[in-house]
Parts: structure tokens; sequence; C-alpha cells
């Protein structure tokens, strides 16, 4: 699947709610699926550090895809990271730096992505994508 | 509300139509704004003010013959004379208006650089917002002193014992908060004070989080500096004020250049103007003086000792419900304490708990509170932080615990 069909899967699975709560809980329920970024790439290097929340995240080359895990110490940051790695992990560098997050404002979560809100996540995605900058130039 | 407080000294719902803000909802719930310790909410009285500046007397002070420039400077000097009676001080000019608490910090700060020496000792408290520890530790650097700091215990209260053994003929400068922000304690700075005094060290009690709830005495305490902002105390964001004795503000150097600020200027050599404008370069905040002024006489039309005797019920009443909720710990658990409930419920980050409660229209602060040392010390990424005013009521506490025990349902 493409990074905008993978979007688009997400945006559906989120219409089914009527509620901020349902949304939130499916958020959480993300969360708490996430395959744990193993643990030692759980180091400083890998930290974004957000004034409210931390985000780890590391980046494997497997072919000419990028494979993304990640982590955060609050559930709620933890169910966003799970949705973004979702939608850029096993896709091709140019893709993913051709990408776009409009899909967080369809499924009412924008306000996360806020740079006051301090939670890392706004660096978390310009970090995924200094990733596929950087794989990009190794592919070539 | 299922207990019923004692009686209570403030009829709390005529208050409450004071604040236009109040009446609002925020994603779909009645606001419920207990973030009191960041920023206050704004009474229509000092809204009032605001607006009267604006549309009828808005112009510079201090250097206009007209006769609007005759009557904002009439209006600014009269809040001046408000606050100084309010804080109990000697001299109209002892009075400094800042932009703020931070300001006044870095105003004295940046002057004790001339004071003094490498080998020279600055203390300040583990409990300090870092606005009250970077300046130092920049003063520090740029001097050669020594900064050290009062540790704190367990209950969030300093160690007085520690302090009285850190002090000594070295120190030149005491910087301790009187309430801090993060946690509440109410520190006892009588007893600091006057421990400065005795080695001769001056000493700088940040008000600022004290302002909202206790009237300090500041001639009674014998404070050698006493810093607040407006905007914590029903005020407008943007300007404070910075309380010196005169024998210091006239020691220390003017920290910004510009006008009002100077007696006689020429390439050659500039003199300074007199107290209190050798500290006010530039136009000040002129409306936020007054409406400074305004809110003041806001407060104390409500009276700081019914505030004190209401918000102390809020706050039992809080805690006491905040604790039935499994695995709900409180940090900052002293006697002496404002109307703070800092927390963190097991196996939850508090931003989580933050976000939820924001939905259900709860404004509550997340974070390390700008004291990332209390946080070291609790071993802690951060708390949640409800902070209690006078214009909060029990039923709010009831729906903010809920909001909590939503929250935890959600998130287990």
């Amino acid at each position: 699947m493409t990074i905008k069909e993978i979007q688009e899967e997400i945006v559906d699975e989120f219409s089914m709610f009527d509620d901020w709560m349902q949304r939130y809980e499916y958020m959480i329920e993300l969360g708490k699926s996430l395959p744990l970024i193993d643990e030692k790439y759980k180091v400083d290097e890998n930290l974004i550090k957000g004034c409210q929340s931390k985000v780890w995240v590391h980046a494997d080359l497997e072919g000419d895809k990028l494979a993304f895990t990640a982590d955060s110490d609050a559930i709620i940051t933890k169910g966003i990271v799970a949705i973004l790695v979702r939608a850029y992990s096993n896709q091709h560098p140019t893709d993913i730096l051709e990408a776009d997050n409009k899909f967080i404002d369809e499924i009412g979560l924008k306000e996360h992505l806020s740079p006051t809100r301090a939670n890392g996540l706004v660096s978390m995605i310009k970090q995924l994508k200094m990733y596929a900058i950087a794989y990009q130039t190794q592919l070539d | 509300m299922k207990v019923v407080a004692n009686k209570l000294p403030l009829d709390i719902e005529t208050i409450r139509l004071d604040f236009p803000i109040l009446k609002r909802e925020v994603n779909g719930y009645p606001l419920v704004y207990l973030d009191n310790a960041a920023t206050s909410q704004t009474p229509q009285q000092v809204i009032d003010v605001i607006v009267d500046y604006y549309s009828n007397y808005n112009a510079n002070i201090h250097r206009g013959v007209h006769s609007l420039s005759q009557e904002a400077t009439d209006k600014y000097e009269t809040a001046r004379k408000k606050i100084q009676q309010h804080f109990n001080v000697a001299k109209s000019h002892e009075i400094i208006f800042t932009s703020g608490t931070t300001h006044g910090i870095n105003l004295v700060a940046n002057g004790f650089a001339q004071e003094l020496k490498k080998g020279d000792e600055v203390i300040v408290s583990a409990l300090e917002h870092h606005s009250n520890i970077v300046p130092w530790q920049m003063l520090c650097e740029k001097t050669g002193a020594v900064l050290k700091v009062i540790p704190m215990n367990q209950e969030g209260e300093l160690d007085m014992d520690a302090f009285h053994k850190l002090i000594s003929t070295k120190t030149r400068i005491v910087f301790v908060n009187h309430v801090s922000n993060a946690l509440g304690t109410v520190n006892p700075i009588e007893e600091i004070i006057e421990a400065a005094h005795k080695v001769d060290a001056a000493i700088l009690v940040d008000g600022a989080q004290a302002a909202p709830h206790i009237k300090a005495d500041l001639q009674a305490l014998d404070v050698d500096f006493y810093v607040v902002s407006a905007h914590k105390m029903c005020g407008p964001t943007g300007v404070g004020m910075l309380y010196g004795k005169e024998k210091w503000l006239n020691k220390l150097p003017p920290y910004q250049g510009g006008g009002e600020m100077i007696a006689t200027v020429s390439f050659e050599k500039t003199t300074y103007a007199d107290l209190p404008h050798k500290f006010e370069a530039g136009t000040p905040n002129i409306c936020g003086g007054i409406a400074f002024g305004a809110a003041l006489d806001y407060m104390n039309t409500i009276g700081f000792e019914n505030i004190a005797t209401y918000e102390e019920q809020l706050l039992a009443y809080a805690t006491e419900k905040l604790l039935e909720i499994e695995g709900a710990r409180i940090y900052g658990t002293s006697k002496h304490k404002t109307a703070v409930l800092s927390f963190n419920i097991e196996g939850l980050h508090p931003y989580d708990i933050g976000t939820i409660v924001d939905k259900l229209g709860i404004a509550v602060r997340t974070g390390h509170h700008c004291a990332q040392p209390i946080m070291d010390f609790y071993k802690i990424p951060g708390t949640v932080r409800a902070s209690f005013s006078f214009y909060n009521t029990f039923e709010e506490v009831d729906l903010f615990i809920a909001a909590v025990k939503k929250a935890k349902m959600m998130l287990q």
C-alpha cells in the first residue's frame, strides 16, 4: 500500500467513531499495540525531547524501504506515534519525503501536532523525514 | 458536592459573575479553570479599566504637558501608590514597574554583577522556578561567585537546618520564592530573611505565587527585594512590580538605557533619573500598570483573609477527594501550602491525564512547571497541577475529580 492509501484507511477507521472519547480510546489501544522499539535503540541519540512527553524513534533500511520503530512515555503521544509509524513505515524514502500529514487533521487529532504542544511529535515527523533524506542519499 | 464545607466567607456565585470568561465552554463542556498558578482570570472591573484607558485617556506619561498625558500620568502614579499601600511599602519610589516577575529578578541579578567577586556565595532554594535559577547561574558565571542550593525534603519543604549551615559571611545574596509554583509550599521567608541579614547578605523573595493568596507586609518582613506579576492576581499580563529598599535601588546600576530613565544626556556623560524612573527606561506598560492597581482594588474588596480561608477549604476538599482515587500521589504535602495540588496517578503519564481532562473542559497544567530540579528530586517526568482561586467552587472540584477518574479509566 502507498502512504496515501494507508492514510485513507486510517481516516476510514476513525470515521466510525461518533465522539472524541471513542477516537481517543482507539488511539490509546493503538498506542498499546505499538511494536516497542528494541531497548538498545531507546537511547539518547534516538530521543526526541518534548517539554511534555518523550519520543524515541529508530529507522532500519530493509531493501529499498525504511522501517521505523518508535516509542513514547505518554500513551496518547504513543498512539499518534503508532499512527505515524503505520503510515510511513516500509515505504521508500522518496515517498516519505513527499507525504504530508493532512490526514491527522481529518481524524481530529490536529491539536497534537501543534508545535506549542511540545509533546515531541512535530520533531518526530521532522526526524522521520531526516532519516528519509539520509537513506535516500545512501540508496542513490 | 457531598461534603458541606464550613460556613463560606465568600459569596462565590456572585463573585463568578464578575469573570466573563467563566461563562464559556471548552470542548463542549463548561470551563473549569484550574490553572490559576499559571495565570489568573480577569474580572470585568479590571477589563473596564483597560477599555477606559484606550477609549478615553491613552497618552504617553511623564513627558507631555497636554491634559491627556497628565491624566494618564496621574492614573499611573496612583496605581503605584495603590501597590505601595497594598504591600505596605514605606516610599512609593521603592516600587518599580516591571514587565513581570522574571524582569524584576533579572534587573536585580544584573545589578548584583558589580557587587560580587570570585569566591562570594549566592544561595537559591531547590524549590525555585527556572526564572529564579537561571539569572543567578548567569550571574555566578559572570562573577565567579558560587551558587549554593538549599535542599528540600520529601514533603516539598526547604531543609532549614541545611540552610543555616549553608549561610555564612561569604553569602552575599539569597534568593527564594515565597510560595513554590510547582508544589504550593509556603516557605518560611521570615526565618530566611532574618538569617540573611545576620550575615549582611541581601535577600530577594519571588512573590509571584504568594501574591494571589497572601498579602505580604514588606516593611514588617524587612525584605530587600520582592517581585510579583500582575497577571497572577487578576491583573493583565506584561506588568509586575519590583520592590527594592531605597538604599539598594540607589546602589544598583540601571538595567536598561533609554528614555524616561535619564536626567541629562550628552555624548560625554549621562546622569540618571531619580527613583523609580532610573529603572523604568522607555514607555512603560501604562495601561497595564493602571489595571494592576484596579486588580489590587478588586482583590482587596474581596479581602485576602476571606480568600485564604475559602481557598484553604477548597484545597482540603480537593486533597481529600483526590486521595480517594487509587494510585494518586500528591507532591508537596507541607502543612503550609497555598491551594495547589501537584499530583500523579500511578502508571499514568501527566501529559495523558492533562489531555483527557482538557477534553472534558478542565484546564490544568502538566509537565515540569519550569521547575525541573523538583521533578528530578522526585524522579518523575512531571506532574498534573491543579491550582485553585477564590472563584473556583466545590462543584468544580467534583467535576475535576470526575474527569481525573474518567481519564484513569480510559488510560489504564
